[in-house]
């Protein structure tokens, strides 16, 4: 029977209350007295010289209290990069400045001249106009393969070139790989483009800048996944506040996907003209600017090869990939096609030899970071295609040649430098077969082609790193941050308690969750419990909510505290009930003492705490109050199969999406509803991925996906009931609730699904297309059925000047 | 984009030329024009007012008049920057002809919209770029003829019409 509370039950979201009843506190609800508005002029070519800009006019437009350019901002520092990477040659990186307005140059469409803060945003936005920036067009660097041939226009004048970096890994296996590559009996090769991204989360980002010039101190309220990392980078890099001036609060926030997780130029400016103009500073982004502000995700181009032998064992795995990084580099973009992507190229695979290769390219497009998986997306993609492609080519059952190669003993050690702990694909696998109906599949494909339908079944299994990370190896790996996390558990005389988390909630339900972990542990009911997050003020310092931790790593900080509570909770038990404290048990909020009837309720050894009258004070101080530190000694590693039925109209080439399940281990589970909501978010942002959604430049780096009209987000009608499971659960053997992550392994595992399908339909028409690239929009697969070949040809897919339906979503 | 196209004027090849080079003239031609001042050597600066799709916005800017060739060819080449709408730029490059005692304007037109223009526009901007360059040389054709000349505009060449609209709509790739 189904728990009604604690670890395990589909307890409903508490938040969901105020989400929707129209009570949340947005930040752009926060509106303090005597607020200005700031509005940002931004750059509508990819490319240009400033050779001045003429902010007179604009100065003496009614309500302007200020115009702000560049050298305004004289002392304080650029947005800073927060991982470095080492090329093959031992070099770090190339960084070049970020700076919060456009210095000497604008590098995308998009990019900020000038800002104007006004007493109203009209008089903001209508100032704006008058500013006249006088702009010397440059060429666009837009093409990644282009942009890094020698003489090719640089992004940064100052750079050497537009590569960011040329890293390997694992360096020292490339010889062997290439050995085994010549050696092998076949080699599979795919070369194929993982589409950019809009994250697109439903509330667009806000930044309030407060000073207070009676203490000194600046408060910043911004829709951030992580406001403790925002201080510290805004703080100590950008503005120079200490901490202990710098207040960041991110309240109630509307979904991330990750873009939430980078400090952004608006939010320091914000802070920087409150200070500035003794007058609280708001900023809320149109929708129009988010599309051309928000970091983007994915754009990768990528060659892959996988050796096999005689008998289809995998014997290597070589890639090589071209990463946008964008103009700048936004605060994690480096980390994503290297470590985040580099170290999961084994899969669910027990390939012996991989050698990964990636080379980031600087163009005049918006700068491009983590977004929902952030990394492992893009693995998995390239790797559960090849295998299908591999499969298809060698005549064998992509399932059987799947599972022939899996992993099967843990833990087990990858050739690119990660440790899976646990796991079972075998019965993912069989899970993923069993609720999709694999066996009824071909049924239901005859009655398909009744209809006149080609109807294609496509599986993909995937392995991920959630619940980043272990401090002392992300040092290692170039990461300028601790990625621990923190919570405070403080429990109140009557016995409430309020956790102070370090992770941050935008749409995963930890105030439910958390509290329900809590109420399992203690025994009292989760109204109980209060969850509070997103305040530097009142939390203490953490790393925020991304790459599926908050659980893993901010639940497991909540667990270590909890437990240190219980521990001296126990002592005041134990001294109340004059017994030994080894004797004292914890059970549904009261204290017994084993093999006695005596007990004590919960709330009177916390009353005690805090009137600590009758009291062990020679033993324990009073107070219940304990903070925890959680650094992982591992990722964890979710995985799963998925599924995916298609039909594809042959005179059109519209895929609709018939089908499609999750069978994910994700180790235990608190909540099961959110967990199956979170899949379902996920399956939706994947599929749309595959299928729709993709933003477009054209070959003079307009963007020209800026707009629903143009971008295509996933609808519900777009998608058939999921059936999702995670009933295939092995533990987390690392951390102390057994648990995985779940936030992004269906954005995760559901492209390359989808594609495979989209493939497995043509080739039972009689269509023999080798890959088509993402989104399969109708024109896209049309084509690929009519022979044309899959569209390589430009590193940004879409700019293709002479083809504007194309490579465009429909 | 760039699409091309001509017309037979009827009027002696010099008075084309004129025309060409009047602001009187391009005022009245351009679709949307409010305001057009200035001489050849200068160039003229221009205000005009349009709608691409969802965006209406107000264009100041500049028409250059480059490679003059007189009375044979010149390139028209203009830049309008209207504020939060983002810009449009573009060139036409004109040859004249004579042919049977009337001048053949020929044209390749190439246009480029940026900013908002090209965020929210770019979907329709082929076919608005192309009502405009045919409702600019219609006029400029019908000014130069003077009223009660007036005809059905020339369809040769396969551009302009219905073809030029199959084309465009099927194998966009082929318009440049």
């Amino acid at each position: 029977m189904p728990k009604d509370g604690g670890i395990g039950a589909s307890s409903k979201r508490r938040e969901d209350i105020r989400f929707l009843s129209g009570t949340g506190q947005y930040t752009d609800d926060i509106n303090l007295h005597g607020q200005a508005y700031a509005y940002f002029l931004r750059s509508d070519v990819a490319h240009g010289k400033i050779n001045g800009i003429d902010t007179s006019a604009a100065e003496g437009m009614p309500g302007v209290l200020r115009v702000f350019t560049a050298k305004d901002f004289d002392g304080v520092g650029g947005i800073p990069c927060g991982w470095q990477i080492t090329s093959i040659d031992g070099q770090p990186m190339q960084e070049p400045k970020h700076p919060i307005l456009a210095e000497g140059k604008v590098r995308h469409v998009g990019d900020p001249i000038a800002v104007v803060v006004a007493e109203s945003l009209a008089q903001a936005r209508d100032a704006a106009e008058a500013i006249m920036p006088d702009i010397e067009d440059l060429p666009a660097v837009m093409d990644m393969k282009a942009a890094v041939q020698e003489g090719a226009p640089k992004v940064h004048d100052d750079l050497t070139s537009n590569l960011c970096y040329d890293w390997g890994f694992v360096e020292d296996n490339r010889e062997a790989v290439d050995q085994a590559i010549k050696d092998a009996a076949h080699v599979t090769t795919l070369e194929l483009v993982n589409n950019r991204m809009v994250a697109n989360p439903m509330e667009p980002r806000v930044a309030v800048g407060d000073y207070a010039a009676h203490s000194g101190e600046s408060t910043l309220y911004t829709t951030s996944q992580n406001p403790h990392v925002i201080r510290l980078l805004m703080g100590a890099f950008v503005l120079g506040i200490p901490e202990h001036k710098l207040r960041v609060v991110a309240p109630d926030v509307g979904g991330g996907f990750g873009t939430k997780i980078f400090h952004y130029a608006e939010e320091a400016f914000c802070t920087f003209a409150a200070k500035q103009l003794r007058r609280p500073v708001k900023w809320t982004s149109s929708r129009s600017e988010a599309f051309m502000s928000d970091a983007h995700g994915r754009d990768h181009v990528t060659k892959i090869e996988l050796a096999l032998d005689a008998d289809n064992n995998f014997t290597a795995l070589r890639t090589e990939t071209y990463a946008n990084m964008g103009a700048y580099l936004s605060t994690f973009a480096p980390s994503v096609p290297t470590w985040l992507h580099g170290t999961l190229m084994a899969g669910n695979y027990k390939t012996p030899l991989i050698y990964v290769n990636v080379k980031a390219v600087f163009t005049n497009t918006v700068p491009v970071d983590a977004y929902r998986g952030a990394g492992r997306p893009e693995a998995t993609f390239q790797l559960e295609r090849v295998v299908d492609k591999a499969a298809r080519e060698l005549g064998v059952d992509p399932i059987a040649l799947r599972r022939q190669n899996f992993i099967t003993e843990f833990p087990y050690a990858t050739p690119v430098a990660v440790e899976y702990d646990t796991g079972d694909y075998h019965a993912t696998m069989d899970k993923v077969l069993e609720v999709s109906d694999h066996a009824g599949f071909e049924a239901r494909a005859a009655e398909s082609k009744k209809n006149g339908k080609l109807r294609g079944y496509g599986i993909a299994h995937y392995i991920e790193a959630c619940g980043i990370a272990p401090s002392n190896l992300v040092g290692q790996l170039g990461a300028r941050a601790g990625l621990y996390e923190s919570a405070t558990v403080r429990v109140n005389a009557t016995g409430g308690i309020v956790v102070m988390t370090g992770s941050h909630s935008h749409g995963q339900g930890h105030e439910t969750t958390f509290a329900q972990v809590i109420s399992e542990m203690i025994g009292i009911d989760a109204d109980q419990v209060e969850i509070v997050h997103g305040d530097t003020a009142r939390t203490p310092m953490g790393m925020g909510t991304y790459g599926s931790r908050s659980i893993a790593v901010g639940g497991s900080a909540m667990v270590r505290a909890a437990e240190k509570i219980i521990n001296k909770a126990k002592k005041i038990a134990a001294h109340l009930m004059e017994a030994s404290e080894g004797d004292i048990e914890l059970k549904d909020g009261a204290f017994t003492v084993a093999g006695t009837d005596k007990s004590v309720a919960w709330g009177d050894v916390t009353l005690a705490a805090y009137v600590p009258h009758n009291y062990p004070l020679e033993d324990i101080e009073p107070g219940l109050e304990e903070t925890a530190f959680y650094d992982p000694a591992n990722f964890t590693y979710p995985s799963g199969g998925y599924a995916c039925e298609v039909e594809v109209d042959e005179e059109t080439g519209r895929v609709e999406v018939m089908g499609f399940t999750a069978a994910d281990d994700f180790g235990n589970v608190i909540n099961p509803m959110i967990v199956e909501g979170q899949v379902h978010g996920g399956l939706a942002q994947g599929i749309g991925q595959a299928l729709w959604e993709n933003c477009a430049y054209d070959e003079d780096g307009q963007l020209i996906s800026a707009s629903y009209m143009d971008y295509a987000m996933p609808r519900s009608t777009d998608l058939p009931m999921f059936k999702v499971d995670h009933s295939c659960v092995t533990p987390c053997t690392h951390n102390p609730l057994g648990v995985k992550g779940c936030g992004e392994a269906g954005a995760i595992g559901s492209p390359p699904a989808v594609i495979n399908a989209v493939i497995d339909a043509l080739h039972r028409g009689g269509y023999d297309v080798p890959h088509i690239n993402m989104p399969a929009s109708p024109d896209r697969v049309w084509a690929a059925m009519q022979g044309a070949k899959a569209n390589m040809g430009a590193a940004q897919p879409a700019a293709r000047s002479t083809d504007t339906a194309e490579g465009r979503s429909v | 984009m760039e699409l091309s196209g001509h017309r037979i004027i009827d009027a002696p090849r010099e008075e084309v030329w004129a025309a060409l080079l009047n602001p009187d003239v391009l005022k009245e031609c351009v679709p949307g024009c409010q305001e057009m001042a200035g001489n050849p050597e200068d160039g003229f600066d221009a205000t005009v007012v349009q709608k691409v799709g969802p965006v209406k916005a107000t264009f100041k800017g500049k028409v250059h008049l480059n490679d003059m060739n007189a009375p044979e060819s010149l390139t028209l080449e203009g830049e309008g920057k209207g504020g939060a709408a983002g810009f449009a730029k573009g060139g036409a490059k004109c040859v004249l002809t004579e042919e049977d005692g009337k001048t053949r304007l020929d044209y390749d037109v190439e246009a480029k919209v940026g900013g908002k223009l090209a965020q929210l526009g770019s979907r329709i901007i082929d076919g608005f770029a192309k009502k405009m360059a045919d409702q600019f040389f219609e006029d400029f054709k019908a000014q130069v003829e003077g009223p009660g000349t007036e005809s059905e505009p020339e369809m040769a060449g396969g551009e302009g019409g219905e073809p030029a609209k199959k084309k465009g709509w099927f194998g966009r790739g082929s318009a440049e």
